[in-house]
């Protein structure tokens, strides 16, 4: 048996695996390419062979057209395993957004799982995360300190409700991002009972789209056109974080600037984004979720990447575990 | 004080002054007394709650965190009362939470041995929110942009009574404002006040640049240096005296000499410095005084502080804000050779006859530690509060550059907090860097993201909240004036340092030597 730190390193181009010659979510364009799920600064194009679940494949071929790849794509359903080079590779759902994954790595007597990015809480746009034992676990720790626990959903959107009720002269303008918390909260709103149309920035519509060819269904919703946009005085409004402040919402009745991200926890990081109403909606475990998926899956070993890696490191040790940071240049850690 | 918090809350993210106005007003229709009066005098910061310290707090947490974790959540979150709020274990409770004046009565009156067991008891029931209300209301310093000013604005607006009069009557009056609020509503005549001193706001200026040049002309503006004190408004009229500093704090008691120096009936603007003599002090020699709140009779005599005057408000009870700058400054000159008083001297006009006179002027200026350039007042302006544009110019001296490698970080506070966004960085002394100063702004919001995110990849190690990391990223630093000093182990420190551009293309290894430093030294030093 030869310890996964013996087969597995951390290149320029992201984590690469030794044993089997490829890299997974790796940031510049390789041979071979595991790709947990569809988020910008996971899911690049250019890769020759790209091993996912059909859902990220989809997300990919939305984002970056049918060709972006240049060998080949090879479909991985949750729980099917394969073997690249030798090394067998399974996909198990994460939790974050749709089709996303956790990559185990069996070789040689023993298991690495790579969560990528995920969350505990329910959310209806996509698979729950499954706990999969393995001998060393990587986790995530965008949230890790214990200043974040994010409240519940309902609890947020009720926030969004009231705040709706209370300026229905003020279109609530709400930053989010594109793909998986745009869906998640337009179903939010949904299970809490608000019917109205919703309405995106055009950047959200392709992906919305491909939602719903997914079987995930958002209810009605339109484009912001410059026709409608004087009319949506007490609307709800979808764009991208960075169109926020942009020209573009400036034709817009009244804004009411909204933000949904684990961020918003934090005041003076919704006070430097103008943001009127944070709204604590996150699609990464808070820090009572990183110690519980510690506990749940059970590993001895873990290695913590992109985030506030010394505070989970740290309560990983106190817990009993041998715990080390792994440093992965380049992941937006900060975005969400 | 389910509605307080939620005031609070609504306060501070909104920004703009008219929404916060907006809800201000709703909020003192809304509540009843005395709950809105002790909101009031919360939000005015005029509560005296001497048994809620810092260190109580501090000691409720520690009780029941981590104390490893806690130091890194503080640190991440940078300000206590938020790491608290988020920190505290436990459910908020479903049950309503006491009034607004019944937990300020008991935060007044609650023995001090019995105060934690009251302040962990609300905790506990309270959603972070709320804690961090309730943080705020016990330590103070809220930060939710509502200035004293603007709540007396909206009282007024509220009573639709003008400002000034709320300003005359709201030093007489205490929380809960119970007659203040009567008399808003109608329902009874002003409260009696007795007077009392007052701080009067002050006069800003605007740093001239090239497109104003040819406005400068000696017919229209007098030029004055720009000293580098401690700008202050000194008191004294019939009830008393005080000293204020421009954002209107009183700091008579750190300064009781300089109150002894005023002589006569006036209200003074200008520059505290330290003066031994004629020769003044460094602004060194300043922050040995400026930390004391009530100095001894020896570092009074060590460091003796005495004012550079150059505008005058009130004079003998007279208001001459409304006269020009001529007229105050011969009114100025002659109330100062009249009464002679120790310790204040009035700011020397320059006299010059083309703006190229004034160029030769600044660039003059090489001793940094007293004169930080030049003021240029127009001569036929008013004094008026705020910063009107054109009246009053400020031209201060180019600074001067070096860069220097990034050795050490650590996070800020406040609008900064989370980020690491303070910065301590070195020049080449042979193979090692020594560090010469620290700087905390200067880069734009996009840049310090990408600096926090070099700073968490580039970690060497951690001591406590200061991380070093690795010698190779190079900033352009400015900085006014470059002083010796024995504090230092380079030897050296930099006055106002701020980062002037990050140099990501630049090698470390071709940042500047320690020696540069030496030829940037005021002469005769």
């Amino acid at each position: 048996m030869s310890h996964p730190r013996e087969w597995i390193e951390v290149r320029k181009e992201g984590v690469y695996c030794r044993a089997g010659d490829f890299y997974i979510d790796p940031m510049h364009p390789v041979e071979v390419a595991v790709v947990t799920h569809g988020h910008a600064d996971h899911a690049r194009s250019g890769h020759g062979h790209v091993f996912a679940t059909p859902k990220t494949l989809a997300i990919m071929r939305s984002r970056y057209g049918d060709d972006h790849f240049n060998g080949a794509e090879h479909p991985m359903p949750y729980g099917q395993a394969l073997e690249i080079n030798g090394v067998k590779v399974s996909l198990h759902p994460a939790g974050h957004i749709l089709g996303s994954a956790q990559a185990k790595l069996d070789y040689d007597g023993a298991s690495i799982v790579f969560s990528g990015d995920y969350k505990r809480r329910f959310d209806p746009t996509c698979e729950p995360f499954e706990p999969v034992p393995c001998d060393v676990f990587v986790t995530e720790a965008t949230f890790a300190l214990p200043v974040f626990r994010h409240p519940p959903l309902e609890d947020e959107i009720a926030r969004l409700l009231v705040s709706l009720e209370q300026f229905p002269d003020r279109c609530h303008l709400i930053g989010v991002y594109a793909l998986g918390k745009c869906q998640r909260l337009m179903v939010a709103l949904r299970q809490a009972g608000y019917a109205e149309t919703i309405y995106l920035h055009g950047a959200m519509v392709r992906l919305c789209e491909l939602y719903e060819q997914l079987g995930v269904a958002l209810g009605p919703w339109d484009v912001v056109t410059p026709e409608n946009a004087k009319t949506l005085a007490g609307r709800v409004v979808l764009c991208p974080p960075s169109a926020l402040k942009d020209r573009w919402s400036r034709k817009l009745p009244e804004v009411l600037t909204a933000a949904a991200s684990g961020w918003m926890r934090i005041r003076a990081r919704a006070k430097q984004k103008g943001v009127e109403l944070p709204l604590v909606i996150s699609d990464h475990a808070d820090w009572d979720e990183l110690l519980e998926t510690l506990k749940d899956v059970g590993a001895p070993e873990v290695w913590v990447t992109h985030g506030r890696d010394d505070a989970l490191v740290y309560a990983a040790h106190e817990m009993g575990l041998k715990a080390q940071a792994l440093h992965l240049l380049g992941y937006e850690d900060d975005s969400e | 004080m389910k509605a307080f918090s939620r005031l609070l809350e609504r306060l501070y993210y909104e920004h703009s002054t008219l929404g916060k106005e907006r809800l201000l007003l709703d909020y003192f229709r809304e509540t009843p007394d005395p709950d809105r009066g002790y909101a009031v005098a919360i939000i005015g910061d005029s509560l005296s709650l001497p048994n809620f310290k810092r260190g109580m707090v501090l000691e409720l947490i520690r009780a029941r965190t981590d104390p490893n974790l806690w130091a890194m959540s503080h640190d991440y979150v940078g300000e206590l009362s938020e790491t608290v709020a988020h920190l505290w274990p436990g459910v908020p409770s479903e049950e309503d939470l006491p009034s607004l004046s019944d937990v300020v009565d008991a935060l007044r009156h609650t023995p001090k041995a019995q105060l934690p067991d009251y302040v962990a008891g609300l905790l506990d029931r309270m959603t972070s929110p709320e804690r961090w209300a309730l943080l705020k209301i016990g330590t103070g310093s809220l930060r939710i942009g509502v200035s004293a000013r603007l709540l007396k604005q909206v009282l007024a607006r509220y009573g639709n009574q003008p400002v000034e009069t709320v300003e005359t009557l709201w030093h007489g009056v205490d929380p809960p404002y119970e007659p203040l609020f009567a008399w808003l509503e109608g329902r009874a005549e002003a409260p009696v006040v007795i007077e009392k001193l007052t701080f009067t706001p002050v006069m800003l200026a605007h740093a001239l640049e090239e497109k104003d040049y040819g406005l400068i002309t000696p017919d229209r503006y007098a030029a004055e240096w720009k000293y580098d004190g401690i700008r202050v408004q000194v008191v004294h009229s019939g009830i008393g005296r005080a000293l204020f500093t421009r954002t209107g704090d009183d700091i008579s008691g750190s300064f009781p000499d300089v109150l002894e120096h005023l002589n006569f009936h006036a209200v003074l603007d200008g520059e505290l410095l330290v003066q031994r003599g004629d020769e003044v002090g460094s602004f060194n020699d300043l922050q040995q005084r400026l930390g004391r709140k009530s100095p001894s009779a020896k570092h009074m005599a060590d460091y003796p502080a005495g004012i550079i005057a150059y505008d005058v408000l009130m004079l003998e009870g007279e208001d001459v804000r409304p006269q020009t700058y001529t007229e105050r400054r011969t009114l100025l000159a002659n109330a100062l050779d009249h009464y002679q008083p120790a310790g204040i001297r009035l700011s020397p006009e320059l006299p010059y006859t083309a703006f190229s006179e004034l160029e030769d002027l600044r660039g003059s200026v090489d001793n940094a530690s007293v004169i930080e350039g030049l003021m240029l007042k127009r001569r036929d302006s008013a004094y008026v509060a705020g910063r009107p544009t054109g009246p009053w110019y400020k031209w201060k001296i180019n600074p001067k550059l070096v860069d220097a490698v990034l050795m050490y970080a650590q996070r800020g506070s406040g609008k900064r907090s989370s980020f690491y966004s303070d910065f301590t960085f070195g020049l080449w002394s042979g193979n090692q860097l020594l560090p010469i100063g620290k700087a905390y702004f200067g880069f734009t919001d996009a840049e310090l993201k990408e600096l926090d995110k070099w700073v968490r990849h580039n970690t060497l190690q951690a001591f406590g909240p200061v991380r070093e990391v690795r010698k190779e990223l190079v900033f352009e630093v400015a900085f006014d004036a470059v002083q010796r000093s024995s504090r230092h182990k380079s030897g050296y420190a930099l006055r106002f340092p701020r980062i002037n551009r990050i140099r990501w293309d630049k090698p470390a290894q071709e940042a500047d030597q320690l020696p540069v430093l030496e030829t940037l030294l005021p002469p005769g030093l």
